[in-house]
């Protein structure tokens, strides 16, 4: 016999209801059965309209974050019996537009990654024939960290500062911007800095630090964030006393 | 039905609950952040406090010992008191992060972040010893 | 191309960290000696004559000058955040950063004069 547990699920359907509700299902709590196994199973024994994202089921793949009584999870890596003997509260991640049940709208996110240019800048192109840009373990390590982030938005989740202020550029995107200013084959970080050092980029974190624990991926944004206010501070200091050195 | 969904670019429909003013009374981690924040009041007032000694020491002898005599005050011990304890949060908090914030290569390798922390708590540890014999050279 | 725009915030946050090393390492110290340890009798506070000769030291003078205005900036820079994110306030920006810079003028030019006229 299994012991069973409690989800209490909010529910949005935006045809129907101006705001989220909450119905709760009643799923079997097995040993090794995590969040998303419950959801599941919902959705194919009890109740074929409930949407929610989800993918690998392996935490690589970033798509089924929700928050799992109050905190931002994996739900493919919460297991259930941590919550014994329930009910679990299970909700879309916060700070985002709810679309329906448990998605929310991430086009936010997107675009945010895509301002800080997260791919490898180069002054000049080398021609193809001169062959590939190389790189020593050593040089590898450097930014190793901060390129294990898999887009789950736990952290914009996670972040106050993003919650008050949505035009925060947040923690995942300057962990990104990091991860390509530290790599040896980048020359980008000039033009990082141009959109980062806006208001709504790095200088509006407060270091609360949150990001950092709710993070599956160890990629530690906080730090990446503050490391990178100090290159910043430094270098804008260097262009404001030798306007004619900086470049 | 009678309010269809409408659409604004990128949000479908806006579901976004306002944020609580007390949001950072939720969460352990927040409380934690808040009360870090707030250590830059003690800092405020420990600079005050020190000015007044400042000034006190420069008005002469009996202004200092007034001084010390208005610092046993129950009011003054307690805010000094809270102060200190605030602000050894801060230099916790605050070392602790200095290795996330620097990283220090020192001939090309990488010097690991635990042993700049531990830079920074001796550092906190030989200015207060030296801070305190300069002067505690002078006690009577 | 985003225009490079001259701001401030990168500057108030090297002193704003500046102030938070000074923080770190010598409020403590002090606290728990003038603020505690005398007053409570744990230990006996220096002479008169000691005290004039520490903080009179042309080196003191100028440490204390620059740590209290630093120790300032760290203040106002942290006090300014926590009224925009704890009670979400940003709306009185031009109020609040008045009081909070128009405090580190104000503490400085104080800490400036008192050093500045130890005899
Ligand atoms: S930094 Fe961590 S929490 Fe944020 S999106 Fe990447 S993996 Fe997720
Ligand atoms: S389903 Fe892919 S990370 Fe959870």
């Amino acid at each position: 016999m299994d012991d069973r547990i409690t989800l209490r699920l909010a529910r949005y359907r935006p045809e129907e209801e101006a705001e989220p509700t909450f119905e709760e299902y009643e799923v079997p709590c097995r040993k090794d059965w995590v969040v998303l196994d419950g959801l599941n199973y919902i959705k194919d024994q009890l109740d074929g309209t409930l949407s929610f994202r989800w993918s690998c089921r392996m935490g690589i793949c970033g798509s089924c974050g929700m928050t799992v009584n109050g905190e931002p999870k994996l739900t493919c890596e919460t297991f259930l019996t941590d919550y014994a003997p329930g009910p679990v509260r299970i909700e879309p991640l916060q700070n985002f537009p709810v679309i329906r049940d448990l998605i929310v709208e991430m086009t936010d996110f997107m675009q945010k990654l895509t301002t800080i240019k997260p791919w490898i800048v180069r002054d000049e192109e080398r021609p193809l024939a001169e062959g590939e840009y190389r790189q020593t373990p050593d040089e590898m390590s450097e930014y190793m960290q901060y390129s294990m982030c898999i887009n789950c938005m736990l952290c914009y989740a996670a972040c106050p500062v993003y919650s008050l202020d949505p035009k925060f550029i947040g923690p995942a995107a300057i962990a990104l911007a990091q991860r390509y200013n530290l790599d040896s084959r980048d020359e980008g970080s000039g033009e990082r800095l141009d959109i980062l050092s806006q208001h709504e980029g790095i200088w509006a974190c407060t270091f609360v630090g949150e990001c950092t624990e709710v993070c599956p991926k160890d990629v530690d944004p906080a730090g990446a964030i503050q490391r990178y206010k100090l290159d910043a501070a430094l270098t804008s200091l260097k262009s404001f006393l030798l306007p004619w050195g900086a470049r | 039905m009678s309010e269809r969904p409408t659409y604004t670019p990128f949000h479908p429909r806006w579901y976004r609950p306002p944020v609580s003013t007390w949001w950072w009374l939720k969460r352990p981690s927040s409380r934690a952040f808040i009360l870090r924040e707030l250590s830059s009041i003690f800092v405020a007032w420990f600079v005050v406090f020190f000015l007044l000694l400042v000034a006190a020491v420069g008005r002469g002898e009996a202004a200092y010992q007034e001084f010390l005599r208005w610092a046993t005050n129950p009011g003054s011990v307690l805010i000094n008191l809270v102060s200190l304890l605030f602000v050894v949060f801060h230099a916790v908090t605050w070392f602790n992060l200095a290795p996330r914030a620097m990283v220090v290569h020192i001939r090309g390798k990488r010097v690991p972040g635990k042993l700049i922390a531990a830079s920074n708590y001796g550092a906190w540890v030989v200015t207060s010893i030296l801070v305190a014999w300069i002067i505690l050279a002078g006690s009577r | 191309m985003v225009k490079r725009t001259l701001t401030l915030e990168p500057l108030l946050w090297l002193l704003f960290s500046a102030g938070g090393v000074v923080a770190a390492l010598v409020i403590p110290v002090l606290l728990l000696l003038f603020g505690l340890a005398f007053p409570l009798g744990w230990l006996s506070p220096p002479s008169h004559a000691h005290m004039l000769a520490v903080l009179g030291h042309p080196l003191s003078r100028v440490t204390i000058f620059v740590s209290c205005t630093l120790l300032l900036f760290h203040w106002a820079h942290r006090f300014r955040y926590t009224l925009y994110d704890g009670l979400q306030i940003k709306h009185l920006n031009e109020l609040i950063v008045l009081l909070c810079y128009g405090g580190v003028l104000v503490g400085s030019i104080a800490a400036g004069y008192l050093v500045w006229q130890l005899p």
